[in-house]
């Protein structure tokens, strides 16, 4: 078994850099923006993103957490987890162009029980889906807008992206 | 956790996970759409040997709002009024594949017998047994304490230093037993006041201080002042002279309300007895949080289901040694 670094601190940085000038080149500013992450390091990297967002483009952009755990459609292949709070910023998301953030895109499942989970909070008038990185294997029809990096893998590796606020170092690495 | 028969053998662990994802449940029931999806295609039977009317439909509420399936089952007009005994019951419902049972009856004990016999695979959620235990109301109790206490910032959080004074009819209360035990294991300090008559005989090994006097309790200022419900159709062995004596003595009155800090909260698991163990001042003021209770209670149900019922189901008897015999 071995464990191979594939993006490094300032990689990550760079790579949400970018993608907070692609929300917003997209969206033609900020406006009805708002940024939703899925727990846990989807949070993390929702409020990076949001701040980013808004230093470019002056006004402060929206962010919350969407948890997806009630939402699963596999619950019962796994012992219980803990739902994760749920933080709706209080415009709610009625109208708007909702940024879905998660860390890994792997078979889509859990953006799909995001946007179901959606559905029960408001009607978005946009939903969009920004990944750090995407390592492929989708099982559903669902794809990214807004990528950090490809990352080719074989379906038996495993990615794990560590952040500072939750794991204390900040790393992309994929062990086979 | 395979079922929730009890809070005297609940972990600390695993009475703040309840609370906390109560917590989420909570969240959600702000929500435009209440339901979730989460055990779609479950099936929760209510099994009610004893009249109740709340608790079934806060279980109710709860499982439907979970998406799951909601069988009642009152033994008033079943077949358990033909002589039905509870293993014929239960092994019908195994038959139809219920995956949780809600159960309220009479006998202490009957929801461990449930559980523990191999009648039935389902999950067993003890809805009051007897003068035995509540837990899902200590629960829902101590989630309300939490909540009035730390508001948003609950999550996480034991009840450590928090003082709860429980007031009434000890004897036949199981919502009091179940509280004692749940309330200590989350660290709050628990006081008992009662008549002498209304005091189990030997409370020696309770981790609770017992007093007599409602008024040396209210003048303590407790955090929270828990009256119990005078259950009268128990009330035939002439535990007190009458109610007049006891809502003089043991009755939260306006003049004993109005001598409590603004700090205290007044909570009762209804349904009340106006006039009786509470005043209307009381229970109609702001800080009273009876109505708190009852939507605590479908969040702390939702919960409670959720953890029983949304994970993979460990194989039957793989957890007994958690299940240990009452030894206290």
């Amino acid at each position: 078994m071995s464990t191979r670094t594939v993006l490094h601190d300032a990689d990550i940085s760079r790579a949400l850099t970018r993608i907070s000038h692609e929300i917003l080149e997209s969206n033609k500013g900020a406006q009805d923006l708002v940024i939703l992450g899925i727990p846990t390091r989807g949070v993390t990297l929702a409020r990076r993103l949001a701040t980013q967002v808004a230093q470019v483009s002056g006004s402060p952009v929206p962010v919350g957490a969407l948890d997806v755990t009630m939402y699963r459609d596999d619950l019962h292949r796994h012992p219980t987890r803990a739902p994760q709070p749920t933080d709706i910023p209080p415009g709610g998301i009625d109208g708007k162009t909702v940024v879905l953030v998660d860390d890994v895109l792997f078979s889509g499942r859990s953006i799909r029980a995001a946007l179901d989970a959606l559905q029960d909070i408001g009607r978005p008038a946009i939903v969009r889906l920004a990944i750090l990185v995407d390592r492929g294997h989708r099982e559903l029809p669902i794809r990214p807008d807004f990528v950090g990096k490809n990352l080719p893998s074989a379906r038996d590796e495993r990615v794990f992206v560590r952040l500072t606020e939750v794991d204390g170092t900040e790393e992309v690495a994929i062990e086979s | 956790m395979r079922h929730l028969l009890d809070t005297k053998t609940l972990a600390r662990e695993d009475a703040l996970r309840i609370l906390d994802v109560a917590e989420d449940m909570a969240d959600t029931q702000q929500r435009e759409v209440k339901k979730l999806p989460t055990l779609r295609g479950k099936t929760v039977v209510n099994l009610f040997f004893e009249d109740s009317t709340r608790t079934r439909i806060s279980f109710e509420a709860a499982a439907k709002r979970l998406s799951a399936d909601v069988i009642n089952f009152s033994a008033k007009g079943s077949s358990v009024s033909k002589g039905e005994s509870l293993q014929d019951t239960a092994q019908t419902l195994q038959a139809m594949a219920a995956d949780a049972v809600v159960i309220r009856h009479s006998a202490s004990g009957a929801p461990r017998t449930l559980a523990t016999s191999g009648w039935i695979s389902a999950g067993v959620v003890n809805a009051g047994d007897g003068t035995h235990e509540h837990p899902t109301q200590a629960l829902l109790d101590a989630f309300t304490i939490r909540k009035r206490r730390y508001g948003a910032d609950s999550r996480g959080r034991d009840l450590t230093g928090m003082r709860v004074t429980i007031v009434g009819d000890i004897l036949h209360s199981r919502v009091a037993r179940s509280n004692v035990w749940l309330l200590h294991t989350l660290g709050a300090e628990v006081a008992l006041v009662a008549p002498p008559t209304l005091v189990p005989q030997d409370v020696s090994a309770w981790p609770v201080r017992v007093g007599y006097d409602l008024d040396e309790a209210v003048g303590e200022g407790p955090d929270a002042l828990m009256m119990l419900r005078i259950q009268l159709e128990r009330m035939n062995a002439s535990y007190f002279p009458n109610e007049r004596e006891y809502s003089r003595r043991w009755g939260l009155d306006p003049e004993r309300f109005a001598a409590l800090p603004q700090s205290t909260m007044v909570m009762h698991p209804g349904p009340m007895n106006r006039g009786l163990e509470i005043c209307a001042e009381a229970a109609d003021s702001p800080r009273s949080t009876v109505l708190d209770q009852v939507t605590n209670g479908v969040s702390v149900r939702m919960a409670a289901l959720y953890l029983l019922l949304a994970g993979e189901r460990p194989a039957p008897g793989a957890d007994d040694d958690a299940q240990k015999e009452d030894a206290r």
